[in-house]
């Protein structure tokens, strides 16, 4: 039993050793890794898909998928961008954004919800219209006459006692994430929604309110993905964000989270994100071609799922 | 063919599910091989169809020893293994479903249809059963998907045919047939190994009956040398006295009121009442609308018109939130797919109805909800480590506690029992009795649909039935026999 419970515990613990070991062997290759400055931009490099995965896990969470996102980033940082270049006040221009993320996220969340349609298909929709969206509007052109706001740098590239303001970011709302599903009403309605949403809608829970919020969440955390991309390059792209979705299932799926809903944790997110960053950030250094990269990281996820099965 | 298992070990983890279990077959008998759940009856079935592998002991088939690597050679040897879930595939069609796996193929491996076809027909004619081989699997009833699975087994020449909980889903028609069919298949030579719960089943059908218990071989009686009692004791090991507990409830005003219930095509013309403390059995044949009703007053069924009060006030139910918070609490049917999420634990299946209570602001509180869940298991006398054990290993009994702990911290004045025992041994069938009767006690209206017309008869305080969606009359417990419910559900009038 005793034997059981600790091959359970390793297992739970499968994505973090294997993070710690990637660190370990590629700080042994390469003394250019081991580097604080390094680890700072690293972290700063994994905040973006960070944000994206925390909102993607809420909505995988509940049996769903989210591959709008790297969309809902581009429109949302894209209007965001319009607005400052036409001389709206930074602070209500992100605001504006964060809200706009939001509502598209929320667009989404109809279709499955109202509109009955299967969270791949819907996003796949919403996806493909905002992506088209954005190329309309901007006409396949960046927005890059973004003036010289404090408040626009400070987002991407300010930092508080040396820690990157991204960073502060993302670990703010891995606590708040953290704190919203294992201690609120809200969190429990996400489980039980992915978990048997037959037995949740029976015992009163409102399924669709909860399916909504989870995809208004995703898309709120897509836009202020955005908004730090935004920042950093200093200029909104037509396609920026695109494939981003993937980074963000993969990093949810390393994390031990079920597709199939009901079962996961933000902190496993946490993880998968900080492994697919080390991989990106650790290949790069060892000067790894972005072909073999991809591979490289298409076998992590491989073994991370299949460790996980066998539970 | 005869089959001899002795000394069957098998342990799965530490966990040692059969100690010493045996078995004996005869040619041509109807076998029932009964126990609570957790007994060992589908582990040791298990074993000798080669879907597990024994640690310990012999199997012997017609004199000699075998080990079925896996069903396929037990099938080849001619036993075959009725699952309780029924292993269908709904999209395809009969034909396809009985030859699936061993299609008849021209000499280009293409399908010969026609011939599939044939052979089908000719298997069901043989059965006596009237279904068109072309007709999709999931246009079928239960029981005909039932036969359809009896129809396989007969394709391959099965000389020992296991069936688990084979009437769970079937109709009282339904159950007649496959019955008759079972009588036919042992004049046949076949031998029938039949699990069940239903003690009434197996005195009418079976031949002889080995028990199990815990894992271990009790004893082998033919029927006529037992009874009911017998049973019941070599089941649990003890006696449990009287099947149903005597009921002292003090029966008040109404609070509950239906009025003019409709829905179309499904039931309409809908009225009555449950008073405090009552219990209202509901019967009526498997498909006449009980749960459709029940589905309906909890606002859970679209297109539903008519009246509901509580305590004399109209109250409108537009969805399961709407009921609860008027006070109504659904036990369903079907606790696997809809009373319980099967991999998380005690605690959030109990906390998920009752989220209002242990939270503040939206947020949990830990220690509320740690006394919430502790005192229910312990009221309940749920068998478990503590609140984080997981749902899905837990026994159908403690399951069906766990489901009523969660509805009934939620304080309901009207509960909605739907066959409340389903699935659940007769040790823990008992428990769930009190549980109900303690309820009622409290001045719960309790409304309890149930198949089993000894249940209802056993715990109601009056009966009302069901047929093709409309009342055909409310007994009360004067009247209330299983003929005259029989009767008012198929459709005939009871002489004054």
């Amino acid at each position: 039993m005793n034997n059981k419970k600790l091959i359970n515990y390793v297992q739970d613990l499968g994505a973090l050793i294997a993070l710690i070991l990637l660190i370990v062997v590629i700080s042994i290759i390469s003394p250019e890794f081991r580097t604080v400055g390094n680890f700072l931009s690293l972290l700063r490099q994994s905040s973006i898909n960070g944000l994206i995965a925390f909102g993607m896990t809420f909505v995988i969470l509940t049996g769903g998928i989210d591959l709008s996102v790297g969309s809902v980033l581009a429109l949302s940082t894209a209007l965001c961008a319009k607005f400052i270049a036409n001389g709206m006040p930074v602070g209500l221009a992100i605001l504006l954004a964060l809200i706009i993320g939001t509502g598209f996220g929320l667009i989404s969340g109809v279709l499955i919800t109202k509109g009955r349609l299967q969270p791949f298909i819907a996003t796949l929709i919403t996806m493909t219209v905002f992506r088209g969206a954005t190329m309309i509007f901007m006409d396949g052109k960046p927005i890059s006459n973004l003036g010289d706001s404090f408040l626009l740098k400070f987002i991407g590239k300010g930092s508080i006692f040396g820690i990157p303001v991204p960073v502060i970011l993302f670990i703010a709302i891995f606590v708040l994430f953290i704190f919203i599903l294992e201690k609120t009403v809200f969190g429990r309605r996400i489980y039980a929604t992915g978990s048997n949403w037959k037995s949740a809608k029976l015992s009163g829970v409102n399924i669709d309110k909860t399916k909504l919020a989870a995809y208004a969440i995703s898309g709120c955390m897509a836009a202020l993905a955005g908004l730090i991309l935004l920042s950093r390059l200093g200029s909104a792209q037509p396609t920026l964000g695109s494939g981003y979705e993937l980074d963000a299932i993969a990093a949810v799926a390393l994390g031990g989270t079920s597709m199939n809903g009901g079962r996961g944790r933000i902190w496993g997110t946490f993880v998968g994100v900080l492994i697919i960053a080390v991989l990106n950030n650790g290949l790069n250094i060892l000067g790894v071609s972005s072909y073999y990269q991809d591979v490289v990281k298409g076998v992590v996820i491989l073994i991370a799922v299949l460790s996980d099965r066998k539970r | 063919m005869q089959i001899e298992m002795r000394g069957i070990n098998k342990a799965f983890g530490g966990n040692k599910v059969l100690k010493n279990a045996g078995f004996l077959l005869d040619n041509g008998e109807v076998h029932a091989l009964v126990g609570e759940n957790g007994a060992g009856k589908s582990t040791l079935m298990k074993i000798l169809t080669g879907v597990y592998t024994r640690d310990e002991g012999t199997v012997i088939v017609d004199g000699k020893e075998v080990c079925y690597k896996n069903p396929k050679e037990a099938e080849n040897a001619g036993i075959v293994f009725i699952h309780q879930e029924l292993n269908v595939l709904f999209d395809l069609t009969v034909e396809e479903n009985m030859f699936m796996g061993k299609e008849i193929t021209n000499k280009f491996g293409v399908c010969d249809k026609k011939s599939m076809r044939d052979e089908a027909k000719k298997v069901l004619d043989r059965l006596g059963v009237n279904i068109n081989p072309s007709t999709r699997m999931d246009r079928l009833s239960v029981g005909q998907q039932q036969m359809i699975e009896i129809a396989k087994a007969l394709m391959i020449d099965a000389k020992v045919i296991i069936m688990d909980e084979p009437t769970a889903a079937l109709t009282q028609n339904e159950t007649k047939v496959l019955f008759q069919i079972i009588r036919n298949l042992r004049e046949k030579g076949v031998s029938i190994i039949y699990i069940s719960h239903r003690m009434e089943e197996i005195f009418e059908l079976c031949d002889s009956i080995t028990v199990l218990r815990d894992g271990e071989y009790i004893a082998t009686k033919k029927i006529t040398d037992t009874d009911m009692n017998d049973l019941v004791k070599m089941m649990i090991g003890r006696e449990i006295g009287e099947r149903y507990p005597e009921r002292n409830a003090k029966i008040g005003a109404v609070v509950f009121e239906v009025k003019d219930f409709n829905c179309p095509g499904v039931f309409n013309n809908i009225s009555f009442q449950v008073r405090a403390g009552e219990v209202l059995g509901v019967s009526g044949l498997m498909g006449a609308g009980r749960t459709e009703i029940m589905k309906a007053i909890f606002g859970d069924m679209p297109n539903v018109t008519g009246k509901v009060f509580i305590d004399g006030m109209e109250i409108v139910n537009k969805n399961p939130r709407d009921a609860m918070k008027n006070g109504i609490g659904f036990i369903t049917e079907d606790r696997k797919s809809e009373g319980l999420m099967l991999e998380d634990s005690i605690m959030k299946n109990i906390s998920i109805a009752n989220l209002g209570r242990i939270s503040k602001n939206g947020v949990l509180m830990k220690k509320t909800e740690d006394d919430l869940v502790k005192e229910a298991i312990e009221e309940l006398h749920i068998k478990c480590f503590g609140p984080s054990h997981e749902c899905n290993k837990l026994s159908g009994g403690n399951q069906q506690k766990v489901v009523f702990a969660k509805w009934i911290d939620t304080d309901p004045k009207v509960l909605i029992l739907d066959e409340p025992t389903r699935g659940v041994d007769i040790g823990a069938k008992k428990d769930i009795y009190n549980i109900i009767n303690k309820l009622a006690a409290t001045g719960v209206a309790i409304i309890m649909v149930s198949s089993e017309l000894p249940e209802v008869l056993g715990m109601s305080d009056r009966i009302m039935v069901v047929r093709e969606g409309k009342i055909t009359g409310i007994l009360p417990k004067e009247k209330a026999n299983q003929e005259n419910i029989m009767t008012l559900a198929t459709g005939g009038k009871l002489n004054e």
